[in-house]
């Protein structure tokens, strides 16, 4: 699998970055084909984390297999979750009650902040900011807590189950999530402060790796990345699951494409995220947290598909069900591998160093490419 | 269009498709020879327009392969479901990657776990798995003692 580095005949250089690299955030491979300090080409070369996830969930049941799929984007895992179960209960056809709903969506807006700050502060250290990483984590930390306390668990919550959400909410949840929006709104103005209005930081991102509307469209881009060219792709918007068709957000889009703009439709998404939050935290409806569903779940033959909005783009679940107990095919169609696809694209012409800020902006999260 | 207009639409460009309509989308199914030609119809048609490509897929029927093509239209906002049966001992079907970029990643993620090859795709190898790799590992009968764990 290792290409042979060196000069190739016509004197370009080939070197590898990875799989072992800080600026992949995990297991990627890059071979990059180099001519001077201009990137001619790069060949990701993937598998270092694959757990061929969809081969396991063959052998697992309705109820078992969500779990697993916190393992793939591991910063979205309950946005992950969620899909799984929107797949599940289109092919039970079980009504979640709206108590159950609401508490999905907020979580989800939280796991979306979490992902973004995390990205935020990684991505700043890429370009050599060390600074915004610990602001970053400060905030995130109080998810994490939120997190921890409500579900059990800080990273791969697991708190899902079709039908609605495993056990009800913290007592502490609500005063905890609003001493959450206050701080971070009131740290907000330094994010800008530290990254967004720093002239070198402009100068490294803008117009770096700009990509076209319509060769987003034609990578399959979405989530920042496709919205950044102007492609309105946000799944929240366009197939609203959940309560997400009674509230009010904007789909944050910018027009050029390039690293910058991908960076300011994160930042814009952190804001409505906020908002969204803000709407639901005082509304949460009283009720059941959770449809009565049997023990042993069995979908009906068919085929069923759903979609979410991750942190990374739009996630789908492609579930093939012969009418047993475990599904015959599942297929997942994760955000970052087409993302990643359009990397080759976006990097053509651009200096080796403008590399790490394109991969910075695509947000890679490698065992979600892998799966 | 709503998948009846979407279906009439269809078999006005083409009489030998057969429909499924009991999933969420329409289902069209497709001769696997006749499916490069008429994938470019779904894109380059004004009122169909299935710019999108969301998700390829292959799906082991024991007996056959099924390759299951997701379109969407962003503009005219619908979707459709694509599916060309394949021979299992040699399943061979044109590729799409000229029409739809994000294809070649896909098909080579189903050429390396399905063994499915993409006739004119430009750079058909393993993705995840290394190159000495023996096998289509999503395939239903393939066993592997040493590192499949079996529940």
């Amino acid at each position: 699998m290792l290409e042979e580095v060196g000069t190739n005949t016509e004197g370009d250089l080939i070197i590898n970055i990875g799989p072992q690299h800080p600026s992949t955030h995990g297991v990627l491979h890059l071979v990059i084909t180099l001519h001077g300090e201009t990137v001619k080409k790069v060949e990701p070369h993937l598998g270092y984390i694959h757990r061929s996830i969809e081969k396991m969930c063959e052998s697992l049941s309705y109820r078992q297999f969500i779990y697993v799929t916190s393992r793939m984007d591991y910063l979205s895992s309950h946005i992950n979750n969620h899909a799984c179960a929107l797949a599940v209960e289109k092919g039970l056809q079980v009504e979640v009650p709206e108590r159950a709903q609401v508490i999905r969506v907020l979580l989800d807006e939280l796991t979306r902040l979490a992902s973004h700050q995390l990205w935020w502060g990684a991505m700043a250290m890429d370009v050599g900011a060390i600074t915004p990483f610990f602001h970053a984590f400060r905030e995130r930390e109080m998810i994490n807590d939120i997190m921890e306390e409500t579900c059990g668990a800080r990273l791969t919550m697991n708190y899902m189950v079709p039908g609605g959400v495993m056990f009800d909410l913290h007592p502490n949840f609500q005063r905890k999530v609003k001493e959450f929006v206050q701080f971070f709104r009131s740290k907000f103005d330094e994010y800008d402060e530290l990254l967004t209005g720093n002239i070198i930081f402009q100068e490294r991102t803008k117009g770096v790796g700009a990509i076209s509307k319509e060769m987003a469209i034609s990578y399959g881009c979405t989530g920042p990345v496709a919205r950044a060219a102007g492609v309105s792709c946000d799944v929240r918007k366009l197939n609203p699951y959940e309560v997400y068709h009674k509230l009010q957000f904007d789909e944050v889009l910018q027009t050029s494409g390039d690293s910058y703009a991908r960076y300011l439709v994160r930042m814009g998404e952190m804001k409505q995220s906020l908002s969204i939050i803000d709407q639901l935290i005082d509304n949460i409806p009283e009720g059941d947290f959770q449809a009565k569903t049997k023990a042993v779940l069995k979908l009906p033959k068919g085929e069923f598909y759903s979609m979410v909005e991750t942190a990374r783009g739009e996630l789908g679940v492609y579930i093939v069900s012969e009418g047993g107990m475990t599904p015959y095919r599942i297929k997942f169609r994760s955000p970052g591998f087409s993302n990643l696809s359009a990397l080759d694209h976006m990097a053509r012409g651009a200096k080796i160093g403008d590399l790490v800020a394109i991969m910075g902006t695509l947000d890679l999260v490698i065992p979600d490419i892998d799966r | 269009m709503t998948a009846t207009e979407l279906k009439d639409k269809l078999q006005s460009i083409r009489q030998t498709l057969s429909f499924e309509e009991t999933a969420e989308w329409l289902t069209v199914n497709v001769d696997s020879a006749e499916f490069h030609d008429f994938a470019l119809e779904l894109r380059d048609q004004a009122e169909l327009d299935f710019d999108f490509l969301f998700c390829v897929t292959c799906v082991d029927w024991k007996t056959q392969l099924s390759m299951v093509y997701h379109l969407r239209s962003l503009d005219r906002k619908h979707s459709i479901v694509v599916k060309c049966k394949l021979d299992r001992e040699k399943p061979e079907i044109q590729t799409v990657s000229d029409l739809w970029h994000t294809a070649e990643f896909h098909e080579r993620e189903a050429y390396d776990l399905f063994g499915v090859k993409f006739t004119g795709h430009p750079d058909l190898r393993r993705l995840f798995l290394t190159d000495d790799w023996v096998g289509w590992p999503l395939r239903k009968d393939y066993d592997d003692p040493v590192n499949m764990i079996k529940l």
